[in-house]
């Protein structure tokens, strides 16, 4: 435990041999001043390619993945990731983003379908697929807001965001980072939005309010229309973080409820792996009054809508864009990805992936809520949240979440939303069977008595670190030559 | 409905649950959207493909002959050693997320560890976040950052900056209240160091310069920090040329961010990239981004978890350091493999490679009638030539035969005339040099002969 890359090799090792010079060799001063020239080298290590595949891959097995069971961290939305996505991002891993739009075709073509696919999964009007997270996307959301409040000549008074306490993590920050006001909205004893609380916070200094739905607490805002209503009213906007469209995927649409802008993460709803905490992707969809401030470039299509052969241009002619927020057009590996899922689910694929997402958090809610207590008593959308409030004086839902590693399972989200005290927040995902979830219900059923009998045990957990690659002990070698079982 | 392979649920496990909860139809489940949402739902109208249907469809966008690359400007085509794209297919790494649970993502926190020193010892820092998005938004919050420390709301900036990076900039300084002055680069291709002491006031929170920089020309660091006072240098570098050149970190930079792409990240069509982001110790607590940090576990043993979460936008809120969540990880992980891999040596023999090649091409193409090269300053794996025919021109002929011919530096409206941008890496070779240099000399010939 502990080594590190820096720990091992020796002086003369190398990880991989270079060509040599096939240019006649110049002396370095010659080429560039002697006082530009690095004094010291930087210490790096100095290890043989075998050391190098040994050591990370001896680091990928002190990791838990999605590949190695259910991994319910809530509005994470951790599902399978499909690996034909990495074989069709790959196909695109020489092209270079400045090549010109003439070798740029099938990459455009590309860019412009994810868009419009995306679109109308939200019920938009136009898209940007720069940002390369849900954060970036909100940033770039509340910039879109802050230019439609300068180009109305009303941003002097339109200086405050809205934010339910039971929104994204990153919203506040988001908000922040465009110098807006953050007024904090409770919610009430639903678990959702307080209208009357809404009400006494609405005049023309709102410029918007950002709304996470289903919220934080796994529960659709059954009020949405309202609140997407009153905020217009005063003339706001409304931004919508679909960082748990996973709930409603292919069967609604943030566009149908009033929303005037929506972020979407790749990473969560359509599939892309998360990869340790990224690249993921954040595309903004906005509606048509908002297009004019989508950062350039935009992905258009050149010609006739039905022409033979369209042809795909980046256009950056756009006076009142917000500008860039990315090097160049976002994490376009990532955005290949989520086109391969989505034209695989399809549309009769995406209603089922929302249905059996909000099924399997249904079911585990309904097994676990005999055991912990579930603050918000009522049907959930694709996660829920438990307390383990009142169920033990010594122990914490750390304790819990630490013993469940224990029983060879991710823990899932836990103190999140601030919102619940103790609290887990449990979204399984519809990619894993039912025989996967009365595991992990099971486990934390046990987990549940384990800490009215034996609390020392979970205060010390987890014992052991588990190491994958090793889940068995010695297998019996003679008996398997004996009696060879060879099919099941 | 057809079951689809990402889906384990049965009908018969749907009923089974179905009865756990005590509903009866799943319909049931999303009684809490609202009707008229419900019934003003419309789908895509796209039909679901089959693995061999969606591999055919793709791989007939992604068709593209191969190409003998100059092009630069921010991403490079540099060599990946083959065991970057096997070990990053782990699932392990692959398909877990940021290392919440710390007992189950040492792996993760182990390279991302790794992943700051190599950061800290390249650019000569003291401490270095585990990734942000790319180089331009890794520059922005560079600059978030020192307006935050500073509390002071007006910047310099390079002309001769990176002009994709220059529009992020604008972009995260207009959202925030930040103002930003230009300095011009002189004859030689560098920061006019003689229109800095006129911009410098009270209100300056930072200088902000590239090096290599966007025409390829490397800045000379030395005094700067002196010049500009107590305002942030912050510079942004090329990670291969630091095999060779000086780290900002000796010449008192106080935040280094740069693009990690060249460190064995593919081009990609410009994504995903890597943002790399260093600064000085006593600056840690306004750092955005996540971090590894070295512990011990219940028994002694050596382990990593996330240090200084309370910098984060979870735990702060709206007075967070930055709103980054979901960073880059997984390139990070590229970088640290190219790094070990290369190691000391062989990082600074790419470096070596890419200056050699270079300046190699640059001669021989300076010594081709209506070819010269821009600028005199010294530079590392790309440079500026001047032509004599439009360069938009010029790169079709030239990709008729096979070569990207480097960038049309025209669009950026940086530089008068006509300008081409030409990046080598180590992986052109002798032959393709020397090739590129004759189709350029025919190129031109004809051009003369036409004009």
């Amino acid at each position: 435990m502990g080594t590190t890359i820096f720990d091992i090799g020796a002086e003369s090792r190398t990880g991989l041999r270079l060509p040599s010079l096939d240019v006649p060799e110049r002396n370095l001063t010659e080429l560039i001043p002697a006082e530009l020239i690095r004094k010291e080298d930087p210490k790096l290590p100095q290890v043989s390619q075998v050391e190098v595949v040994r050591h990370y891959t001896k680091l990928s097995r002190m990791n838990y993945g999605v590949d190695n069971g259910i991994y319910p961290l809530g509005s994470c939305t951790m599902k399978y990731n499909p690996r034909i996505n990495e074989d069709m991002a790959r196909l695109f891993a020489h092209a270079h983003p400045l090549q010109g739009e003439e070798l740029s075709q099938g990459a455009l073509r590309l860019l412009y379908e994810l868009g419009e696919y995306l679109c109308a999964i939200g019920g938009m009007d136009a898209i940007t697929l720069q940002p390369a997270a849900g954060a970036h996307g909100e940033l770039t959301g509340m910039l879109i807001i802050k230019k439609h409040f300068e180009r109305a000549k009303e941003l002097h008074k339109r200086t405050k965001i809205l934010l339910p306490d039971s929104a994204h993590g990153t919203n506040p920050a988001s908000a922040a980072m465009c110098g807006f006001e953050i007024v904090h909205i409770p919610s009430d004893s639903r678990g959702l939005v307080d209208l009357h609380a809404l009400r006494s916070n609405l005049d023309e200094s709102v410029a918007g309010i950002m709304l996470t739905n289903p919220n934080t607490l796994g529960l659709f805002e059954t009020d949405i229309v309202e609140i997407t209503t009153l905020i217009h009213d005063v003339g706001g906007l409304v931004y919508y973080d679909g960082a748990n469209l996973n709930a409603i995927v292919g069967r609604a649409r943030p566009g149908d409820m009033g929303v005037d802008i929506v972020h979407y993460n790749l990473h969560k709803t359509f599939s892309t792996p998360h990869g340790g905490g990224g690249p993921g992707a954040g595309p903004v969809a906005v509606i048509k009054k908002l297009e004019p401030y989508l950062p350039v470039p935009r992905v258009i299509r050149v010609g006739a809508r039905h022409a033979v052969a369209p042809t795909y241009a980046l256009d950056y002619d756009r006076p009142h864009s917000i500008g860039k927020i990315h090097s160049f057009y976002g994490n376009f590996g990532v955005l290949v990805r989520a086109y391969t899922y989505i034209r695989m689910m399809g549309d009769e694929g995406l209603r089922a992936v929302s249905t059996n997402a909000v099924l399997n958090a249904n079911y585990l809610r309904a097994r676990l809520s005999k055991v912990y207590k579930a603050p918000y008593d009522r049907l959930c959308m694709h996660e829920f949240v438990l307390t383990t409030k009142g169920m033990s004086e010594e122990l914490r839902t750390l304790d819990v979440a630490k013993r469940l590693i224990d029983h060879g399972v991710h823990p899932s989200s836990i103190y999140f939303p601030l919102i619940v005290p103790e609290v887990m927040m449990i979204e399984p995902t519809e990619t894993v069977s039912k025989e996967e979830l009365d595991h992990f219900a099971d486990a934390l059923i046990k987990v549940a008595q384990e800490m009215r009998e034996n609390p020392q045990m979970l205060k010390e957990a987890p014992h052991a670190v588990p190491v994958y690659g090793a889940s068995v002990r010695r297998l019996d070698e003679v008996r398997a030559a004996k009696e060879p079982i060879l099919r099941g | 409905m057809a079951a689809f392979e990402f889906i384990p649920n049965t009908p018969e496990d749907q009923r089974k649950m179905l009865a756990e909860i005590g509903l009866n139809d799943l319909e049931e489940l999303f009684a809490d959207i609202p009707p008229e949402v419900l019934r003003r739902f419309k789908p895509m109208g796209l039909d679901p493909l089959s693995e061999p249907e969606v591999k055919h469809l793709l791989t007939t966008l992604a068709h593209a002959e191969p190409y003998v690359s100059f092009l630069g400007g921010g991403v490079y085509d540099h060599y990946i050693p083959s065991i970057i794209p096997h070990l990053i297919a782990r699932g392990e790494f692959l398909t877990c997320y940021t290392p919440y649970q710390a007992e189950l993502s040492q792996g993760t926190l182990t390279w991302m560890f790794e992943f700051q020193t190599m950061v800290c010892e390249l650019t000569a820092m003291e401490v270095a976040n585990s990734s942000m998005y790319d180089g331009g938004s890794a520059l922005a919050e560079a600059m978030l950052m020192a307006k935050n420390i500073t509390g002071r709301t007006r910047f310099l900036v390079a002309r001769s900056l990176n002009p994709h990076y220059r529009k992020c900039l604008e972009t995260y300084a207009w959202g925030a209240g930040l103002e930003l002055s230009e300095i011009p680069f002189t004859e030689d291709g560098r920061l006019d160091r003689a229109a800095l002491p006129t911009e410098i006031d009270k209100n300056l929170a930072g200088l902000i310069v590239q090096t290599p920089n966007f025409f390829g020309v490397i800045e000379d660091l030395s005094g700067l920090k002196d010049l500009i006072t107590d305002a942030f240098l912050i510079v942004s570098v090329n990670p291969i040329s630091l095999g060779i050149l000086a780290p900002p970190g000796v010449y008192g930079a106080d935040i280094v961010v740069g693009e990690g792409q060249p460190l064995g990240i593919p081009q990609s069509f410009g994504g995903p990239l890597l943002g790399l982001f260093a600064t000085r110790m006593n600056y840690v607590r306004k750092m955005p981004g996540r971090m590894a940090g070295r512990t011990v576990d219940a028994d002694g043993r050596i382990g990593y978890v996330m240090a200084l979460q309370t910098r984060e936008q979870h735990i702060r809120r709206e007075k967070a350091t930055s709103n980054i969540c979901t960073n880059q990880a997984l390139m990070a992980l590229c970088a640290t493999i190219y790094l070990a891999t290369l190691g000391r040596r062989g990082l600074r023999r790419v470096a070596e490679l890419n200056l050699q090649k270079a300046h190699y091409l640059a001669e021989k193409i300076a010594k081709l009638p209506g070819f010269a090269l821009r600028f005199a300053g010294p530079f590392f794996n790309e440079f500026v030539v001047q032509t004599r025919q439009k360069p938009a021109r010029l790169l079709k002929a030239l990709r008729d035969e096979g070569f990207l011919g480097g960038l049309d530096v025209a669009p950026y409206e940086l530089l008068d005339g006509n300008n081409l941008l030409i990046a080598v890496t180590e992986k052109r070779t002798c032959e393709e040099l020397d090739r590129f240099v004759a189709r350029l000399r025919r190129e031109d010939k004809g051009h003369a002969k036409r004009g």
